[in-house]
């Protein structure tokens, strides 16, 4: 059969979400976030809500996120996004908030913010990339680094006896009243990309009826400061990440 | 029987090398480049054995970069 007879728009199945843009992402070939913001993008097309969106970047590899999807953003200092998104939620109600963090954004430097948002049920929604490192400056511990791991400030592997355990700060976020969604996904594979597009549709959803908090953990890789090939990434994340951040619906009422 | 058959476009100029699409695939229609690269010097992703594809998009979904456009024809 000749291309050009497949090669037409009635048999289009799969292209770049409209609302990303042509800017080459500054992402390290294979990273999870260029994968997370492509699944953002579809779903606000989806709900037709981009002159309604308002997100916020963070501090981390994410911080360019604004560069890339075309609708409006802003960019909180380390930390601060749920405080940010709070304030926007609440002088433009009808708009779709959402935050967008890396786990020491989230989980470190960020944890009062969270907690406290989270407590308080603004109704934004938190789409947290969980690769268990601090990608952006060189893969240093995070709360969230598995017992054991070496990163570049634990080069013999995370000693839970002196720095804890790894963080589950959605666990912690399910218990609150003003949590309506608590869900952990992942983007490795096509069904869990698919998976992965449900739960943030229905945390953007969430948003905009007014019905709390909700936070989508996006069990990730960071590939660059795990010192692996993409692939060997999210092998490993499954073989490693999954059995401490377990794949599932925490809350979703 | 119907059969499906799909083709996929990759965006040279955007593609990373990173291999996702590969090892997603099925039906391994895909694979990186051996020695060619593009402006950036990435193996990029290309249509090795373009007769297998079935237009199931898998490739699409776990591209990070949105490097990949996917058509996909029911053929008698
Ligand atoms: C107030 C403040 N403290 C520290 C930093 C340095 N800093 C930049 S990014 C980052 C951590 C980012 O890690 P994460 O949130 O997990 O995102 P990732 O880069 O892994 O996507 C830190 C500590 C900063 N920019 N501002
Ligand atoms: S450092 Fe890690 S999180 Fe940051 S872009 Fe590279 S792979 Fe992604
Ligand atoms: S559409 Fe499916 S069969 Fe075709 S190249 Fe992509 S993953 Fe392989």
């Amino acid at each position: 059969m000749n291309v050009n007879d497949i090669v037409n728009p009635e048999n289009l199945v799969y292209a770049k979400p409209a609302l990303m843009n042509e800017n080459h992402m500054h992402y390290c070939p294979g990273c999870s976030h260029g994968v997370v913001h492509k699944v953002i993008a579809e779903v606000i097309k989806e709900l037709d809500l981009q002159e309604k969106t308002i997100g916020i970047a963070p501090v981390g590899c994410a911080v360019f996120a604004y560069k890339y999807l075309n609708i409006d953003w802003q960019e909180a200092a380390h930390g601060r996004a749920p405080a940010l998104a709070t304030a926007v939620k609440r002088l433009l109600p009808d708009r779709m908030v959402f935050t967008y963090q890396g786990d020491g954004d989230l989980a470190a430097i960020g944890t009062a913010e969270t907690i406290h948002a989270a407590n308080r049920g603004e109704n934004i929604a938190i789409i947290f990339i969980n690769n268990g490192i601090y990608g952006m400056t060189g893969g240093q511990m995070a709360p969230t680094t598995l017992s054991n791991m070496v990163t570049s400030t634990s080069p013999d592997g995370r000693n839970v006896k002196t720095t804890g355990g790894p963080l589950k700060m959605l666990n912690m976020l399910a218990l609150l009243d003003g949590v309506c969604l608590a869900t952990r996904v992942s983007v490795h594979t096509a069904t869990a990309v698919k998976k992965t597009r449900r739960m943030i549709k229905l945390a953007f959803e969430n948003s905009m009826a007014g019905k709390g908090t909700s936070i989508v953990e996006v069990v990730s890789t960071c590939n660059a400061g795990w010192k692996m090939t993409p692939e060997a990434a999210n092998n490993w994340m499954v073989e490693n990440m999954f059995p401490v951040f377990p794949i599932g619906d925490l809350k979703n009422i | 029987m119907a059969k499906l058959k799909g083709y996929v476009e990759v965006n040279i100029g955007r593609c990373k090398g990173c291999n996702l699409c590969v090892v997603e695939c099925p039906t391994d229609t895909l694979d990186l480049q051996p020695r060619e690269v593009n402006d950036r010097g990435y193996h990029y992703a290309y249509m090795k054995n373009p007769d297998d594809c079935i237009g199931c998009a898998n490739c699409g979904f776990v591209c990070p970069d949105g490097c990949i456009t996917v058509y996909r024809k029911k053929v008698l």
